[in-house]
């Protein structure tokens, strides 16, 4: 039976759609997946661990490249792991990072297990706690469209949106594993020299 | 009447301002730090250069992932920490090793020379040995006079080599730590 959240390669697609100059880190497992199930690009930095330093990657991209967006798409479960990431990242009020978490409440790549999300803690209002500029939740595919726009506003960052996803099955969609590749072709994406 | 700096302080280098140099030569970037009194000077000096982005973590292994994410755009960056910190930091120098990141950190000892507290001594016991199971190469800074050299070195080798380096900044060097404030 599925039930009423979001699916979350729907959403996913969705929030990618229109991607002009958007960069994207993504945090391991499922939401490396949903990205690269959205359609693999250049500008896509797939994380196959490090897990907990999706965000803060992102915040070292995005002060590296203040004029592009910058979109985080995580699960709940790898953000909880670098919470602390939400009060360094709020600290700095970095104006072109976004962070899309994933919330299904449940570690999906480990065997569904209730993450502390699925057990009563509020991303969303953790982040405001942070210091987060902007916070949103979304339950719907008009939500993203409207974060989406948000996040190639590369003004009153930073933002977070808890994306409220099913915890329904989806297929593996596997991005490349070479660390050394995703690095390089990334960079070549943004004009830089390949050592 | 000789009012000259006393002959010791003439003589010192002012290491955290050699290192600062030996930073901003090699167009570092972006500096990141969990705050030690050994770094406090260098601290000062990044916040107020506007041409690098300083940012306070919540903990180390941030660091790794916030000089992974500049590199990706196009920044140097730097992270400075305390010996107590470099454990928290094992399972994110993967993504170092991974995908072959450049990567430096500025390492202040405690736990090894003169320490008066002995919850300091297992940590900074293991530092050396807990970056190179990670496979980052660790060099020592021992004198003031070596910082500028030593800082330069280590530039060139992680980010024109692509390679992992953190510089021990010795406890001797930096001066123990009081057991109580004196003015």
């Amino acid at each position: 039976m599925k039930n009423s959240l979001l699916d979350r390669r729907e959403a996913v697609k969705a929030l990618l759609q229109g991607r002009g100059d958007l960069l994207v880190v993504t945090g391991l497992g499922s939401s490396s997946y949903d990205v690269f199930d959205a359609g693999d690009h250049d500008g896509n930095f797939y994380l196959w661990g490090a897990m907990g330093g999706a965000a803060v990657m992102g915040l070292g991209l995005a002060q590296a490249q203040p004029k592009r967006p910058v979109l985080v798409i995580t699960g709940d479960g790898e953000q909880l792991m670098g919470i602390g990431g939400l009060l360094t990242i709020a600290a700095r009020k970095p104006q072109n990072l976004s962070i899309a978490v994933l919330d299904n409440g449940h570690f999906g790549e480990t065997g569904m297990q209730r993450s502390h999300s699925g057990l009563g803690a509020k991303l969303d209002d953790i982040a405001r706690g942070a210091g987060f500029s902007s916070v949103v939740e979304i339950t719907e595919l008009a939500g993203i469209a409207a974060f989406r726009a948000d996040v190639h506003r590369l003004a009153d960052g930073p933002k977070l949106a808890l994306v409220r996803i099913s915890t329904d099955h989806v297929d593996r969609a596997l991005p490349p594993r070479d660390g050394v590749f995703l690095k390089n072709r990334f960079r070549q994406h943004i004009g830089l020299a390949v050592s | 009447m000789n009012i000259a700096a006393p002959a010791k302080a003439a003589v010192q280098t002012d290491w955290p301002n050699a290192i600062y140099r030996a930073l901003k030569a090699h167009h570092v970037a972006q500096v990141s730090y969990v705050p030690d009194a050994g770094h406090s000077r260098l601290i000062e000096l990044s916040h107020a250069d506007p041409a690098i982005a300083t940012t306070v973590l919540t903990t180390e292994e941030e660091g790794v992932a916030l000089s992974a994410g500049a590199w990706l755009g196009g920044d140097r960056a730097v992270v400075l920490m305390q010996s107590s910190g470099v454990g928290n930091c094992i399972n994110m120098l993967s993504l170092l090793a991974s995908c072959r990141f450049p990567f430096l950190t500025l390492v202040t000892m405690r736990g090894e020379w003169a320490e008066f507290n002995p919850w300091q001594i297992p940590m900074g016991k293991a530092t050396a040995q807990a970056f190179e199971i990670m496979g980052v190469t660790v060099f020592r800074l021992e004198r003031p006079d070596d910082a500028e050299e030593v800082v330069s070195a280590a530039c060139t080798l992680a980010f024109e080599s692509d390679q992992p380096i953190a510089i021990l900044i010795s406890q001797r060097m930096l001066g123990a730590k009081k057991w109580t404030e004196t003015k």
